[in-house]
This record gives C-alpha cells, structure tokens and sequence, in this order.
C-alpha cells in the first residue's frame, strides 16, 4: 500500500469513534468500544502470537468486577477504577498464563477455557463480595464529581466521550505491540516455534508476556465495560462471552487488528437489533456466523478486503 | 461411614457421567483430531430427546434409552459428513470453533422452542426403590446408572481392543498414513466414529434425564468440566479418560460432603493446574512432540 493510503484506515477509524454515539444509540456506541478492544486483545494472542484463548472472561470479568468494587467502595473516579480492574486482570494472567502456555494448539484453548470457568464458579459462591447472580448493581460513575466540565456523566453520550480517551490507549497499545522488535518475535514464534527456540528466544516467557499483556486489555475492555454499564453480572465471566471476543476475531480477520473492531461493531449492532425486537435466542446468530465464516470466510472481513486491495493494485 | 458409602456412590454416578463422555471425546479426538465442543449440546439433545419421546410420541424410558443414541449418532454422523469433514485438513482449531458455533445454535435453538424452563422427567416405575446392602441403602436408579455406565465404558474398550473395527480405530488414530497405506480406506471410518462418539454423549444425556431437571442449559457448564477431566486424563487416552472420569466424580462426592461448597466445585480446576505444573501431558497422556 502506498504510504498515504496507509494512514487511510486509521483517520477512517478515528472519524468513526468520534460520530459513532451520534449515529447510533449512545450505549450501544459504548458497547461497541469495549467490545471492539476485548476482540483486539484476544487477536493479540490469537492472531500474532498463534495462541487462541478461549477463557479471556476471565480477565474482561475480573476486571469488571474489581473495577465495580473500587467504585462502590473508594468513589474513585472512574479512570483509576478502571485501571485498577485492567491491573487486577494482569496479575490474574500471571498464573493462568504460566500454566496453560505450557500446552499448545487445542489444549491451550480447552485449558483457558477451564480457568476461566474456575473464575465463574468462584464468582458465583463469593456472594459476599460479588452478589452472586444478582451481580453488582448501581456502580457510581465519577470523575471530579458527577458532572465534569459541565457535562452529565450518567448521560452514555457524554460518558462515551469521556471513557474513549481510556479506550483508544488500549488500541494504541495493542498496536504498538504488534508493530515493535517484541511484536516481531510473537509473530516469529506463531509461525515456527521451533526455530524461535533454536534462536534463543525463551520461548514460552514471551508467550507468557503476550498472554499478560493480552490479558491486561481485555481487562481494560471489561472494566470500561463495567463502568459503561453501571453494573456487573456473572455473564461477564461467563465462557459465552470468551467465545463472543473469538467470534469477533475469526469474523473480522484473525491477526488483522483491523478486522475485530470492524465485526465487533457489526455484531454488537445486529444484537440490538435482535433484542430490539425481543428475540433472545442470540446464539443463533453468533453461532451461525461462527459456522459460516469458519467454513466458508476464513480470511474473515479485513482480510477478504485486504486481499482484494493486493489484487487491484497488483492487477 | 453410612454418609461416605452414600457419597462414594453419589460420586461414581457422576464420574460415569464423566467418563461416558470423556471417552466419547477422546474416540473423536483419536480418530478425528477434532475436540468436540458440542459433545455438551448433544448429552442436552440426549436428555431432550428422551423428554419429548415421553411427551410428544409416548415412549417410555426404556425406549428412549436405545432409541435417542441411535437417532443422535445419525446426526452426528450427518454433521461430520456435512461440515466438519471439510475442515479435518486445517488447523484442529477451526473446528473447534465450528463445534462451538454448533454448541451455541444448537442450545438456542432447543430454548427458542421449548424455553429455558427446566422439565421434570421421571424415573422409571421399575428403578424407583432403594437397594439394601446389609444396614446402606441406595437409590435403585443411581445404581443402575453407575452399572449401566460402567458397561458402556467396558463395551467401548472391549470394542477398541478386541475386534477388527476397533484394531482399524486404533490403528488409523496411531499412524493414519501408514493404514492407508495397508489398504485401509481411513476416511471412511471417520463418520461413523464421531457418530459413534455423539452417540455415547446422547446415552448419557438419556441416563440423566430422570436425575437432573431436563433443560436447554444442562450441557453448558458440564462440557467445561469434562473438558478438565480430559487434560487431566491426557486427551486421546481412552483409559485416562475413564479413569479420570470416575476418579474426579468420587472427589468431587467427597469435597462435597466434607469441605465447604467451593472445594467441590474448583477441585477439579485445581486438580487441572497440579497436573500441568507436574505433567503437562496428562496423567495417561504421552508427551506432545515438541512444537
């Protein structure tokens, strides 16, 4: 791609972000951000480290819930709740990551999948902390007070504007690691591990490395998501929702970066729909278009488009 | 001692849950190098199917019980021919991400046409008593499950070892080339097999029927559970999965009765992380060749 075509998507993607709660309703705008960077952090270790996890609710939930308890107990303001969640998923990804990078392949996703269940269980019986199944319920939502500058924090649309700043450094993040030397040996270790080993890359400390970092944002994601909801429930660390981030991936294009915000929009707009019009069945669609892309659009969304640029420009 | 002989059963109930479809899993995932997500979705179907063949067709349990498997390793056997098939060349990954998307319409599907509310199945007229044993007394269904599971278990394996269907299973799950290279047409044996695997689910999900409140859920959190019997077990070893099957369900029984609620439930988790940190294979498993 030519150098100015290169900045393309990008002013693209910000013009988005910044009419989005304009176009759409405010919450669903929310949705959609957090949702969007969940998939990129699940891309992160799906499609540039070559490791699919299945269990990331377990970081998205835990945050939830860490952020939600720091501002019901401390009136934080938002951002340092937020934080705290992101920060508290990352020490979860210690262990969790230390063990199931041990395995490879299928096992990897079957052992994430197992953690994370272990998260939803213990969630479930702490009801002291976490509510149980009633969840966290009226998280306040503050940043110098309840209204910052002359705007109304518990409106979505001025919080969307407030919480994108936080959102849009975990885009940059991702991106920046994908594109620096670190970045370079993930993809290294994706495609031959065995020839990164014989380098003398520590193979399966990198990959612990991703998986935290990974972790770290879609706890970012989980916490924005918390405080957009003003409420936390066992969903969140459900392993429907672990499946929910893959299926964005696979659907916008594994290793893309692009491709998950891109279904993620796409997927969080068609739920609403759907639940505008009191069908609740949304596995049906997830599930469907996990078949369908899985068997007929592997390239996913950014990479069938991708394709097709080459193709023109080529001939 | 009445209460850990009552429990002791409880648990081989549940471990002969795990195990029919631990080794349903590892039968597929030999032959097909396919874990399947679905195996969840099929025990529900299986548990549904014996429902509606009381409700809408009249059939008691006893029928259901040959019946539904039966019916299930017919659409197992469809779905491999239709979809998963196409995917056994690539990544297993990506059908593990169609079994799930299957999961997931499968489990909507059954709740958008009966709703999630669960379904009171009866037992059988014949099992409804309790066996004595000198001063203990069990519940006859819960026996009979334990029993029936034992011989599903012991019929699979008598199947992979001693007839020639099963010396092709095992030696296509081996070296796959090198039996097709004996004149051995591999492909053909998958269907069946995950047919067969669906199948073992569905018993399973008929023989919980009248134990459990039958709705589109029940598979969901079960599967994640097998799933760590299976990496404890090593995946792909029959007698690992069984095993580990039963051994879990006994530990489970007795974290149940003598520790706070947790421990049963995130023993088997905990479990899971031991046998990474001491052998990352699995208890029953051969090391992976190194990637």
């Amino acid at each position: 791609m030519r150098k100015s075509l290169r900045f393309l998507p990008l002013a693209a993607g910000l013009v988005v972000v910044a009419v989005l709660p304009r176009v759409l309703y405010p919450p669903v705008a929310l949705d959609i951000v957090c949702w969007a960077l969940f998939a990129v952090a699940v891309d992160l270790l799906l499609g540039y480290t070559g490791l699919l996890s299945f269990g990331h609710a377990a970081f998205w939930g835990t945050s939830a819930y860490t952020a939600g308890l720091v501002a019901e107990h401390t009136g934080a303001p938002f951002p340092l709740a937020v934080l705290a969640g992101a920060a508290a998923a990352a020490v979860l990804a210690v262990p969790v990551g230390y063990l199931s990078v041990r395995r490879t392949g299928i096992y990897f996703a079957m052992v994430t999948l197992a953690f994370a269940q272990l998260m939803y269980v213990v969630a479930n019986q702490w009801r002291g902390l976490t509510g149980g199944e009633n969840g966290l319920q009226d998280v306040p939502r503050t940043l110098f007070g309840t209204h910052p500058f002359g705007t109304d924090l518990s409106d979505p649309y001025y919080f969307y504007y407030w919480m994108l700043p936080l959102a849009l450094l975990g885009f940059l993040a991702a991106w920046r690691i994908v594109h620096s030397p670190f970045g370079r040996v993930l993809v290294a270790i994706r495609d031959n591990p065995a020839r990164a080993r014989a380098l003398g890359y520590p193979v399966h400390r990198y990959k612990l490395v991703a998986f935290v970092l990974s972790a770290a944002l879609a706890g970012l994601a989980g916490g924005l998501f918390a405080m957009s909801h003003q409420f936390v429930t066992l969903d969140t660390l459900h392993w429907t929702t672990s499946g929910q981030a893959v299926v964005m991936v696979v659907l916008g294009g594994i290793g893309t970066l692009w491709g998950a915000p891109v279904a993620a929009a796409i997927l969080v707009r068609l739920q609403d729909i759907l639940s505008l019009a009191h069908f609740e069945e949304v596995g049906l669609l997830t599930g469907g278009v996990f078949v369908v892309v899985v068997l007929l659009f592997r390239r996913g969304i950014w990479g069938t488009v991708a394709a097709l640029l080459r193709r023109w420009r080529i001939g | 001692m009445a209460n850990f002989l009552e429990q002791t059963v409880n648990g081989l109930v549940n471990g002969g849950f795990y195990a029919m479809l631990a080794l349903g899993l590892a039968v597929i995932f030999g032959m097909l190098k396919v874990v399947n997500f679905a195996h969840g979705a099929f025990y529900m179907l299986g548990a549904f199917g014996a429902y509606l063949c009381l409700r809408e067709l009249g059939l008691s349990f006893w029928w259901a019980l040959p019946l539904v498997p039966v019916v299930l390793g017919v659409l197992g056997m469809g779905l491999e021919r239709a979809v998963i098939h196409r995917l056994t060349r690539l990544d297993p990954l990506y059908n593990f991400l169609l079994t799930f998307g299957l999961t997931l319409i499968l489990q909507d599907l059954v709740k958008w046409r009966y709703g999630v509310s669960a379904n009171p199945y009866e037992v059988p007229a014949a099992l409804r008593g309790t066996l004595r044993a000198g001063s203990f007394e069990f519940p006859a269904y819960r026996v009979f499950v334990f029993g029936f599971a034992v011989l599903a278990c012991a019929a699979v394996w008598w199947l992979l070892t001693r007839t020639r269907i099963g010396m092709v299973v095992r030696a296509a799950t081996e070296r796959p080339e090198l039996t097709g290279a004996l004149g051995i047409d591999v492909a053909r044996w998958t269907t069946p097999v995950f047919g067969f695997g669906v199948a073992l689910a569905g018993l399973a999900g008929v023989l919980a029927a009248p134990m459990q409140a039958v709705n589109p859920l029940m598979g969901a959190d079960l599967i994640i559970v097998v799933f760590a019997v299976v990496v404890i077990g090593g995946l792909g070893s029959i007698l690992g999965s069984v095993a580990t099957g039963f051994g879990v369900g006994i530990a489970v029984a007795w974290a149940q009765a003598y520790a706070p609620p947790v421990v049963a439930q995130v023993l088997v988790f905990v479990v899971m992380a031991a046998v990474l940190l001491w052998r990352p294979a699995g208890l029953f498993g051969r090391e992976e060749t190194p990637a």
